[in-house]
């Protein structure tokens, strides 16, 4: 299987000399779901702008078939790869949300026509299509989280991140949101602190913890062991039990995937 | 949040009968007309007062075809018109020359014709203003300001003011309770330090907030301009507004104010 996204030994230091990335091995797989767990100042956000090309550190990285190296290769890596940002307000900037979903189409070199069928596509597809002509700041935190992922759907991007999908979102958002990322065929990387949604959507799970990768495994076995969560600042909520999460039905779709992914290894 | 927020920013927005045909007009029309009323206003002295009473009727006529009623005009303007007439009301004591008796005051002439001049001058223009916002979208003004080439970054910067003012004021309105909660109720000069810090919290924060917006820009592909999707489209009805306009107040502006 040919991977989207491979980094080895992925460094990165701030001016100020702290080394958030120190040496990152990671690779995914076409059509895989991948939680990005950890705590805060782990490097999440560091590691997640190094596949946009908004940061750059030394090691390999090759992301979407782009060795990512040099000007030419980011613009090219940009279109590639969809990141929504962690807060809608930052991503929605402009003065209505079809102009914001055209944006990046546009950006792509596509026609106005062509840009359009994006935008009724990419709104379509997080069931946001009525509000094409609204203003961002008409509309619900969750519905301008869903917007903000139409952003870059539009890009038809080969690998989608997103950055705390589930941040200042209430319940029945979040589930609406879930619904959504559920539907979309895409390879998705998903950085989350929330992790029975990463449960239920993801079928693997790394931990990124002081600049490295500390575990990568199937979802529903690392969220089961407690010692590895505890040990790196993480937990389930008191009572989530995962193993039921995937008997019951829920999750049952990540489960799902995980086995034909080990079948067609 | 958005539903707590942004009563700072209420009486903004279409208003109206918002099927009617001022509100279909494009946009690039109701910008050339209404800010032409405005200019031959502002540039006409006062001598020639039918200029007024034209630009007056012309105004008057888009209101009545949009249906914005002068409740809604008056309190639109009610922040702006105050403010210029504040400035204005001096005039007739600061200039000299020919003195007239107003009642106990007794003011200059000159100064008296100056303060009814800027304020016709500064109604008519806040009408005209207030019309185009009650009349079109403020993206649709921003696509006509860029079809009517206005440099692109003005344009841009517009319409980040315009996406950013409704966050920035939410951040203001939760500064500002969480002020409240822990009890500031300033008495003093003294004590307004406080709202100092938050002007200058405020101010970081927003400084960060756009290079988040720049980051957000780049990821998707952004390399210096932004592209535009709208095409406008210029029809007969927008011909005829503007000539109507034009008809209405360049010519007697003309006749009235020969060199």
């Amino acid at each position: 299987m040919s991977c989207v996204l491979s980094a080895r030994d992925l460094r990165h230091r701030y001016p100020d000399g702290r080394e958030a990335l120190r040496g990152v091995a990671l690779s995914i797989s076409h059509g895989e779901r991948v939680a990005l767990l950890g705590p805060n100042g782990a490097g999440k956000t560091t590691f997640v702008y190094h596949l946009n090309g908004l940061l750059q550190g030394t090691g390999e990285l090759q992301v979407a078939g782009v060795q990512v190296d040099g000007d030419q290769a980011i613009r090219e890596l940009r279109s590639r790869v969809g990141l929504v940002f962690q807060d809608p307000d930052d991503q929605l900037f402009m003065p209505t949300v079809r102009e914001d979903v055209a944006f990046g189409p546009l950006n792509q070199g596509l026609t106005r026509e062509q840009a359009l069928a994006r935008v009724e596509e990419a709104l379509a597809a997080v069931r946001m299509g009525h509000a094409a002509e609204r203003a961002p700041h008409q509309l619900s935190m969750g519905e301008r989280r869903r917007v903000a992922i139409a952003t870059v759907l539009a890009m038809q991007p080969e690998l989608l991140v997103l950055d705390e999908p589930t941040a200042n979102l209430d319940p029945r958002a979040r589930r609406e949101l879930l619904l959504v990322l559920d539907e979309i065929q895409r390879t998705m990387l998903v950085v989350t602190h929330d992790l029975p949604f990463a449960a239920e959507l993801c079928e693997r799970a790394v931990i990124l913890s002081e600049g490295r990768i500390v575990a990568d495994g199937a979802c529903a076995s690392i969220l089961a062991d407690e010692h590895l969560l505890a040990r790196h600042d993480l937990e389930l909520p008191a009572g989530f039990d995962v193993a039921c999460l995937v008997s019951s039905g829920r999750g049952r779709r990540a489960h799902q995937r995980l086995k034909l992914a080990s079948a067609e290894a | 949040m958005s539903g707590l927020c942004n009563h700072a920013l209420q009486g903004t927005g279409l208003t109206g009968n918002t099927g009617s045909p001022v509100h279909r007009l494009d946009p690039r029309a109701k910008v050339v007309g209404l800010l032409g009323v405005s200019l031959v206003a502002v540039t006409t002295p006062l001598s020639a007062w039918p200029v007024y009473l034209a630009c007056a009727t012309a105004l008057a006529g888009v209101a009545a075809l949009a249906r914005v009623g002068p409740r809604t005009i008056w309190r639109r303007g009610r922040f702006v018109i105050p403010l210029v007439l504040f400035v204005a009301v001096f005039l007739p004591f600061v200039r000299g020359g020919e003195q007239v008796e107003l009642g106990p005051l007794s003011v200059s002439a000159a100064g008296l014709a100056a303060f009814a001049a800027v304020s016709v001058k500064a109604v008519l223009g806040t009408v005209s203003a207030i019309l185009l916002g009650a009349t079109t979208t403020f993206p649709s003004t921003l696509r006509a300001l860029e079809a009517l080439r206005l440099p692109r970054l003005l344009v841009l910067i517009a319409g980040f003011v315009y996406r950013y003012l409704f966050v920035v004021v939410d951040e203001v309105q939760r500064m500002r309770a969480a002020l409240a909660a822990r009890g500031y109720r300033p008495r003093s000069a003294l004590q307004a330090g406080a709202v100092g810090r938050v002007a200058t919290a405020l101010f970081l924060r927003t400084h960060s907030r756009g290079e988040r917006v720049y980051l957000a820009m780049l990821s998707r592909g952004y390399a210096g301009s932004v592209p535009m999707l709208d095409r406008l489209r210029f029809r007969a009805a927008d011909v005829a507004f503007v000539v109507t306009i034009a008809a209405l107040v360049v010519p007697i502006r003309i006749v009235e104010v020969l060199p």
